[in-house]
């Protein structure tokens, strides 16, 4: 379609303001309003104990999730592409679900499962093991909510490889954990790294389901986004300069990410 | 992944109908919830719809405009997926709150609402249309040029059949993200009563049976939406 020069640079200029209104501005904003007291400032709003804490639950809580779904992503696609177990219909299914399911409703349905008056929650009382309202909660809700992430960007790839070269690894004598070491994991890494790449995105940044099994206290349950939304709350006292120098420490973490997820996209789709 | 899927979300239901089906029915039957259900729905409608257009044509700049700067726009369009969605309601506060720069003030509103939407959903459909435009033969457009067709009709007629599928899945996972959606709109709300606002504001006042009662509608349409465009991209695969 040979679109004339006119229409070209009008299209051009909406896709530009469209983006540049939504996108390029609101967080040009938030920077701008983080170092408007200078740097000094924005730097004391981070290194306060409570912000330190909330860096490394949100650091630690992605520490545990992102390597346990990885793992559990490349057995799911490798059990749904490989093998014809039954029952993989239902997995397949079954794996978009926490896409589909609000934040909220997963903070729900751990409180119902875990919390005081839920179905395991007596057991646990007795043991005096803490899950809803504490750190085992917020690492249950952010595993939930990104679980899908590296099945769906590993599925495909397993598909698009074929078996051609597994088989020959297994008539040449491979054991089944030497072709998957040497031949399958080799050849899917790309997507498994962009998995991981999106799954610490949303890790870092999870907040709905968060929200509802945390118990909001500073310095001990308390991530970087519900230190955000804490302080945003709390009117008064320039707290909003604090939500917005924790937030800018969000948006640094997410650019590196952004960074991972650009160099790593087109690798993946070769 | 039953324990941690399934039985939670079995639990959920369960507590929806702990009281029987009339206090399921009393739950989801007010003026409350019905008012958060329409608000929701209405805005996820209207994401959608708005994420559609825009996304098609974001996408067909990106693929099919050549200027300098194209691949930094690219790149910054998965940004919504990597940076927190709180932060993302806090740069629509900061941009159209009580101290936007512009004295524009949106937050609060539901237009600030439908903004954020657009917002976090703003890769679904550029991300699955960009693909398919690129792969495009675009003889095939030529070849309706010379057959007389003007743009408007050759998009109308070639182009956008084959766009088709790929900017209804991306609209259609844009609104199932709305429907859920919270983090971005936690800040800029307000006293509107979204669906997963009022579902929040259940649990923290521990109204649980509630809570369990609108969540179990909510997973239901996103459930059906999603079967929807599982079952309709089957039929087209064919």
């Amino acid at each position: 379609m040979r679109v004339s020069r006119g229409a070209t640079l009008s299209l051009r200029a909406v896709a530009l303001l469209y983006l540049g209104l939504l996108l390029v501005l609101p967080v040009a904003v938030v920077f701008g309003r983080t170092f408007e007291h200078g740097l000094g400032a924005a730097w004391s709003w981070v290194t306060t104990p409570a912000a330190i804490s909330a860096l490394w639950l949100t650091i630690i809580i992605a520490a545990i999730a992102v390597p346990l779904n990885t793992v559990f992503g490349v057995g799911c696609a490798l059990v749904l592409v490989r093998s014809r177990a039954r029952g993989r219909a239902l997995l397949d299914g079954l794996i978009d679900l926490p896409f589909a399911v609000s934040p909220v409703i997963v903070g729900l349905a751990l409180l119902l499962v875990y919390g005081q008056a839920g179905w395991f929650g007596n057991w646990f009382v007795d043991h005096g093991i803490r899950i809803v309202y504490a750190v085992p909660g917020m690492v249950l809700a952010t595993i939930f909510v990104s679980l899908p992430f590296v099945v769906r960007e590993v599925a495909p790839v397993l598909i698009e490889v074929g078996e051609d070269q597994e088989q020959a690894a297994a008539t040449l004598g491979a054991s089944s954990w030497q072709t998957f070491w040497r031949v399958t994991l080799p050849s899917i890494r790309w997507g498994v790294a962009y998995g991981v790449v999106l799954t610490t995105a949303r890790a870092l940044g999870e907040i709905g389901a968060v929200l509802v099994v945390s118990s909001n206290v500073a310095g001990s349950t308390l991530t970087l986004p519900l230190l955000v939304y804490q302080r945003d709350s709390q009117l008064g006292a320039g707290q909003i300069s604090g939500a917005y120098a924790a937030a800018t420490e969000l948006a640094l973490m997410s650019l590196i990410v952004l960074l991972g997820m650009t160099v790593l996209a087109p690798r993946r789709s070769k | 992944m039953s324990v941690i899927v399934l039985i939670p979300l079995a639990a959920v239901a369960a507590k929806a109908f702990s009281q029987g089906l009339g206090s399921f029915w009393d739950s989801v039957n007010n003026p409350v919830a019905r008012n958060a259900l329409a608000i929701t729905l209405g805005a996820s409608l209207l994401v959608a719809a708005v994420g559609a257009v825009m996304g098609t044509l974001v996408a067909w700049v990106l693929v099919r405009d050549e200027f300098p700067g194209k691949r930094i726009l690219n790149g910054l369009i998965d940004l919504p997926f990597a940076l927190p969605t709180i932060v993302a309601g806090l740069t629509l506060l900061a941009l159209w709150g009580p101290d936007s720069p512009f004295g524009v003030q949106l937050a609060y509103t539901r237009a600030a609402v439908v903004v954020a939407l657009l917002f976090v959903t703003l890769p679904f459909v550029v991300r699955s249309v960009q693909p398919v435009l690129i792969e495009l033969d675009q003889e095939v457009e030529e070849a309706a040029a010379s057959l007389g067709a003007s743009n408007a009709v050759t998009f109308r007629r070639v182009v956008l059949p084959a766009l088709r599928p790929a900017i209804v899945s991306g609209a259609a996972l844009a609104f199932a993200r709305s429907i859920g959606e919270i983090g971005a709109l936690l800040l800029v709300v307000g006293k509107i009563q979204i669906a997963s606002i009022v579902i929040f504001a259940d649990i923290e006042s521990d109204a649980p049976q509630a809570a369990a009662a609108l969540s179990v509608v909510l997973l239901a349409i996103s459930l059906v939406v999603l079967l929807l465009l599982r079952w309709w991209g089957a039929r087209n695969a064919r």
